[in-house]
């Protein structure tokens, strides 16, 4: 056989989209900009669902509000979008009332750790059972780039127009000191880590986060003067750092400074269900 | 669903208003309580938690009271009927999620034990002043059931009444108390649990594919599923289709609006309830609920024994509004006396269906407490001795209190 025919044999044309049964493609196009990192890092969620080798029917998707808030919209997965802030509080409710569901919140930064912050920390520190997904791109941009609990110290933003003055949060750090279980961090760029950073913190048992940084090509990109997506990914390339189990303490991330990304935390402690149920058995005991 | 024997406590029991909520949501089938700590709610959720291992029911203690309905509301999507209790402040909180709840369309039941305000006001004394939130406290456009009970065994027989409404109408539902009936104690008799009729959930029936969360049927009621039946549904808090996906058009906030509201106003017949007690030939009606439902039931009997002609009538559904009750009583009798906890809230309803046919006189009981008979009593002499049709309207002032 000619090598050419070969190859015509082994790719065979693909009628649907490889992640067809992970997205609703009645839903496509998304509202994304071009630029825009929310995409790469849907695209590894979808692989690391399917690496993680769980049951889809008993997994649902929790949003909050914004670009990211957009995400659960796009997953073919019993799927949630929610108040500002809340996506954690309504996800505490479902893993709670139903411990046999896999639940996954997926939001932006000034969703997750501004108005959500409260829910943020106090479901780290019960250690519900969760995978939480945090694109940070350091801006509300869903409102039209406004200052973030993330945005870097001197960064622009529409509401800091001479720099921002509010030391930002560390994400890593806020959720290794409530308590999360496992805590990594990546950036856009690097998909296959993320990829199976999803997998792996999927089969956690315990409140899991992932901060992922993201582009934002049209707000935080273009008041500060950084070009467009593609420039950004450049500047991923060449400052992150990888440093697994790095003390989260260190990570504070500068206006344009280096980023540490990697697996800070993997750790084992009782989940809330655990001590529920403990305590549970406990008590009918106690009435026998 | 299968009647878990536990959970109904058939018998004879003294209970508080609290307690006798969390039996009657027992009753109705309630497997989920998120709540925060508040006066004078706290007796539900210490109730609930002493009995939650025997009939198998979960709990869990939010950060605040708008996690708290947050949660209700993700629990009710994996199928079991889930409720919140909280007072005013909590309340105020709960706002954002009880839009949520309409828009999602999802059955749940919230407690409101009303204390004084604006603010904190006093923890421990009762209120009615926070009857308009219930109706009007979140933003945008919507409707929603009330249920006032006025005493510890309509505290188990409305919040029973209240799951089912949430059920049949597939929509948060609020029982609203207060400090005075949440801390009463009397005799509640819980019936065997086969004579309490429940409301199972309408879930839909069809293909795993052909499921969309908001197709409604004839009475604008749309289906539900679980999460985790394998239909991969999505709802959204934003204005959406018949598949729960968003479409930011002018048609679409009708097409997807609308019908949350008919789907209420469509059966006011069926939802609004009331006892009447001797109207048929009164002059004067008080129209009462709640707490001042003793008080008022005194005053009628007060007023009777020095002749006067008065009836009642005891709103047991707040929310929608009896309008056409009232308006029919407007046109037969001389006046209306609403007694009230607060500076004048369901009295501004009861003008409002008047249509200016009969006088509506207002007894605010914020001096005095809540169990002054006296001033209902002059209240209605008063309103006797008007001879003219009064525009808006009169508020009593009691000898004791500022003129």
């Amino acid at each position: 056989m000619e090598p050419l025919k070969m190859i015509e044999k082994d790719i065979q044309p693909m009628d649907v989209h490889p992640m067809n049964d992970i997205l609703r493609m009645d839903r496509l196009p998304h509202i994304w900009c071009p630029g825009c990192g929310i995409g790469t890092a849907v695209t590894a969620f979808a692989a690391g669902l399917d690496k993680a080798n769980i049951d889809l029917k008993k997994t649902c998707i929790v949003s909050g509000i914004g670009c990211t808030g957009r995400v659960a919209g796009y997953i073919k997965l019993d799927s949630f979008h929610t108040t500002h802030g809340r996506g954690i509080a309504f996800a505490t409710g479902i893993k709670v009332a139903n411990p046999d569901l896999k639940v996954i919140v997926f939001s932006g930064d000034g969703d997750l750790i501004s108005i959500g912050g409260n829910h943020f920390i106090h479901a780290a520190r019960r250690n519900v059972n969760m995978l939480v997904i945090c694109i940070n791109n350091f801006i509300y941009a869903m409102t039209g780039g406004q200052v973030a609990p993330t945005t870097p110290l001197a960064a622009y933003a529409t509401t800091s127009p001479f720099g921002c003055v509010e030391p930002p949060f560390n994400i890593p750090y806020l959720a290794d000191s409530s308590g999360a279980v496992y805590v990594a961090r990546w950036t856009a760029l690097h998909v296959r880590r993320l990829t199976n950073s999803i997998a792996e913190a999927l089969n956690k048992p315990g409140f899991s986060v992932i901060e992922v940084i993201s582009p934002c090509a049209m707000y935080y990109s273009r008041i500060n003067r950084l070009g467009d997506g593609l420039d950004m990914m450049k500047f991923y390339h060449d400052n992150s750092e990888i440093r697994h189990g790095e003390d989260t303490k260190n990570l504070d991330i500068g206006f344009q400074t280096k980023i540490i990304v990697g697996k800070f935390v993997d750790r084992e402690r009782p989940t809330y269900m655990d001590s529920y149920n403990k305590w549970l058995s406990g008590t009918k005991k106690a009435e026998k | 669903m299968k009647t878990n024997l536990k959970a109904v406590l058939t018998g004879t029991h003294t209970l508080s208003g609290n307690e006798a909520c969390i039996e009657g949501a027992f009753a109705a089938g309630c497997l989920f309580l998120a709540a925060y700590p508040i006066m004078p709610a706290i007796e539900t959720i210490e109730r609930y938690l002493k009995r939650s291992a025997e009939v198998g029911a979960t709990f869990i203690q939010m950060e605040d009271e708008i996690s708290a309905l947050a949660a209700v509301i993700g629990a009710s999507w994996t199928g079991k009927k889930s409720m919140t209790a909280t007072s005013g402040p909590g309340f105020s909180n709960m706002m954002e999620h009880l839009g949520l709840g309409v828009m999602l369309e999802t059955p749940c039941v919230i407690i409101d034990v009303q204390r004084t305000g604006p603010s904190l006001g006093i923890p421990n004394r009762a209120g009615q002043a926070d009857m308009m939130q219930a109706r009007w406290g979140s933003h945008g456009d919507y409707e929603v059931i009330t249920l006032a009970p006025g005493s510890p065994q309509e505290m188990f027989d409305f919040t029973i009444k209240a799951f089912n409404f949430s059920e049949k109408y597939r929509t948060p539902v609020i029982v609203i108390s207060d400090e005075y009936i949440a801390h009463k104690k009397e005799k509640v008799v819980i019936p065997p649990a086969d004579g309490i009729k429940i409301t199972p959930r309408r879930y839909f029936k069809g293909q795993k594919d052909k499921y969309l969360p908001f197709k409604r049927d004839k009475d604008f009621v749309p289906r539900m599923v679980d999460i985790g039946d394998g239909f991969k549904f999505h709802v959204t808090g934003l204005t959406h289709d018949d598949k729960g996906y968003p479409i930011m058009l002018e048609e679409c906030q009708e097409y997807n609006v609308h019908p949350i509201l008919w789907k209420i106003r469509n059966h006011v017949d069926e939802i609004v309830e009331f006892q009447e007690t001797g109207t048929v030939d009164a002059e004067i009606v008080i129209v009462y609920y709640g707490a001042t439902s003793e008080a008022a039931i005194k005053a009628m009997k007060q007023a009777k024994d020095m002749g006067i002609k008065v009836g009642g009538l005891k709103l047991d559904v707040v929310w929608p509004f009896p309008d056409k009750k009232i308006a029919e009583l407007a046109e037969k009798v001389k006046a209306f006396v609403v007694p009230e906890i607060n500076y004048g809230q369901i009295v501004s309803e009861v003008e409002r269906c008047s249509y200016g046919n009969a006088n509506v006189i207002f007894v605010s009981h914020g001096e005095k407490g809540i169990n002054n008979t006296d001033d209902i009593v002059s209240a209605i002499k008063l309103a006797l001795k008007e001879k003219e049709r009064k525009k808006g309207i009169i508020e009593y002032r009691s000898q004791a209190g500022s003129s």
